[in-house]
């Protein structure tokens, strides 16, 4: 390498004068050495990298097949329709479905007002400053709180002190505080493409701030925070830590009546038949089931959000 | 009639400026309520024998409620998630951002999203039921349900945050600072080695300081996979209980507002000021070394 170097040196300051052709070829040929080796540890990373990428997509597909696999045998429309029989070895999984499916909505009809309204301010009234630092500093310290957290304090808040006990409105209101940081951002990124100049025509026509976001913003920037609402309903219908406490329980043999009522859920159901149910063996078919009819669920939701998200971004551009 | 709409205006900013403070306010709540249901426990036993006690014993008579080895086993498990989850996510970001064509990258990157997507309890369950036997015949180990198979599963809910977030660091260094490296004849890899990563250093340190915090506060994959012993962990193949599983698996045996009940809130006050000082951490990080293009190398 050294002798390279110095070859070169020599040839540069002999520049005009004819340099002998052996020196040449073996400045060349270090020099070509060293790009080879530069490009073969260049490959070897490259293809590290794109195993990396290939193992996260692994991950996916093989959780999905082992579902899919084991569960599919399970999924019968007595499955999907039933209540749960005999201590919740036999029947099916409805009072869950419906159950989860109250919790994703409950949640988001409270969350997606309050979230929109939360980035309208941040994306189109707030000046950088202070308060916007500490706003942005709250959302994301809030994105950050472990679920089970918000189920401690759903059970503090909402159950105990609020009175409401375990009932599908606790558990609806502690999801709701759950994917509040979600909807926020997904609209805020909504409301970011829109184009400045949608605004400065509405404002030039001399409509108002309000009257220019109700009526020209909001409507352009619809579908995308439509999209931010379906994530934040699959983000819901997936935990189970926030409603351990709040809203569902091990067993109910009624669909809920009310929203004072408690209820059965999907994530916690199959929690409880791998963990605590009374024959955790014979159940496991009931449980893939189950996880598959979540899994359709929660990724349904979230690749249609995702197509539908892709064909606004194209449009946009 | 112009005063009409400004004071319309004006309500409406000040309508939309309270709504917007509703998530500090939940905030502010969450840590109230915390405060106020688990703060009692210190009546009974001193903050440093809470932290430090070596035995979890709530429902012994009389109860030891030392939390240290549940605090070791949270954090060896974000460890050792960590191990496998940043150089997989930041890896993964590299791929996307600089070498994936924009067709592969179109179909990548809805992957890792559908893995951030994926319910918790289903990644529980997986490492149950597929890697705990699995686990237990290739390294001849009594249990599966261990500190390692939480690692891993934990690590593959954190490598989405980790990624997506690495990856907006690196797209937003400047295309200038990348053509310039590549002009002076540096190959793609030493482009990315000695200029893109240091100059998107700070994007990924809070994209990895985001992803732990989640990895830490996870419930359902600990409370599934990691065993539930607790005590201080001997190898990475020992059963352990982080903190979150206390919580969960022992919330609905607690007598309400018994002194195990005070006790399981103050846990959540630990796993609170744990995420709370990753999240400020990663926020100090973003805003003092933001990246100025050209200007931060």
């Amino acid at each position: 390498m050294d002798i390279t170097k110095d070859q070169y040196s020599e040839e540069h300051q002999s520049a005009g004068k004819p340099v002998k052709p052996k020196n040449i070829s073996v400045i060349q040929k270090a020099v070509e050495a060293r790009h080879r080796r530069r490009k073969l540890v260049e490959q070897v990373l490259f293809t590290t990298f794109r195993g990396a990428a290939v193992i996260n997509g692994l991950a996916l597909f093989i959780i999905i097949f082992f579902m899919l696999k084991n569960g599919l045998s399970a999924i019968t429309w007595e499955f999907l329709s039933d209540v749960p029989r005999e201590s919740m070895t036999k029947g099916g999984i409805l009072p869950c479905i419906v159950g989860t499916a109250l919790l994703g909505l409950g949640a988001i009809v409270i969350a997606l007002p309050i979230g929109v309204a939360s980035a309208i301010y941040l994306n189109e009234y707030a000046k950088p400053g202070l308060i916007l630092r500490t706003i942005r500093l709250g959302i994301n310290n809030l994105a950050g709180v472990p679920s089970v957290v918000f189920g401690l304090f759903g059970l503090a808040f909402f159950v105990t002190y609020l009175k409401m006990g375990v009932s599908l409105v606790s558990g609806c209101l502690t999801l709701a505080a759950l994917s509040l940081p979600v909807i926020i951002g997904s609209t805020e990124e909504a409301l970011k493409a829109v184009p400045d100049t949608y605004r400065e025509a509405s404002l030039g026509l001399g409509a108002t701030k309000w009257q220019t976001i109700y009526r020209v913003v909001l409507p352009a920037s619809l579908p995308g925070i439509l999209t931010g609402a379906i994530l934040g309903l699959s983000r819901a219908a997936g935990e189970t830590a926030p409603i351990m406490f709040t809203a569902a329980v091990f067993f109910t043999p009624d669909l809920p009546g009310s929203i004072f009522d408690e209820i059965m859920a999907l994530p916690y159901h199959i929690y409880v038949l791998a963990t605590a149910g009374t024959n955790i063996e014979a159940t496991r078919h009931l449980q893939y089931g189950t996880a598959l009819v979540l899994i359709a669920l929660v990724l349904g939701m979230n690749m249609a959000a995702i197509v539908w998200r892709s064909r606004i971004r194209k449009k946009l551009k | 009639m112009r005063n009409k709409r400004q004071s319309a205006e004006k309500l409406m900013q000040r309508i939309f400026f309270s709504i917007a403070g509703a998530s500090i306010a939940i905030l502010f709540l969450i840590m109230v309520f915390l405060f106020m249901e688990g703060l009692p426990i210190f009546g009974v036993v001193s903050v440093g024998d809470f932290l430090f006690g070596h035995y979890w014993y709530p429902t012994s008579d009389p109860p030891d409620f030392g939390i240290f080895p549940l605090i070791i086993a949270s954090v060896s498990v974000t460890a050792l998630s960590s191990v496998f989850a940043i150089p997989l996510g930041v890896m993964t970001a590299i791929y996307l951002a600089e070498l994936a064509s924009k067709r592969v990258a179109e179909i990548v990157k809805p992957t890792v999203e559908l893995l951030a997507a994926l319910p918790s309890v289903v990644i529980g369950f997986f490492g149950m039921v597929v890697v705990a036997p699995f686990l237990q015949d290739v390294f001849d180990i009594p249990t599966g349900l261990n500190l390692f198979n939480s690692a891993l599963m934990l690590a593959f809910m954190s490598i989405p945050t980790i990624c997506s977030l690495s990856e907006d660091a690196i797209y937003s260094v400047s295309p200038g600072l990348k053509e310039g490296s590549l002009a002076l004849g540096a190959t793609r890899w030493e482009t990315i080695l000695r200029v893109i990563l240091p100059a998107s250093i700070s994007g990924i340190s809070t994209a990895v300081i985001l992803g732990m915090s989640r990895a830490i506060g996870e419930t359902m994959v600990v409370l599934m996979v990691a065993g539930g012993a607790g005590m201080i962990p001997e190898s990475i193949f020992s059963p352990v209980r982080p903190l979150p599983a206390s919580i969960a698996a022992e919330m609905a045996e607690a007598p309400f507002r018994g002194d195990h009940y005070y006790a399981l809130f103050a846990i959540g006050i630990v796993l609170f000021v744990f995420t709370l000082l990753f999240n400020l951490v990663a926020d100090f990080i973003a805003h003092k070394y933001r990246q100025v293009g050209e200007a931060s190398l």
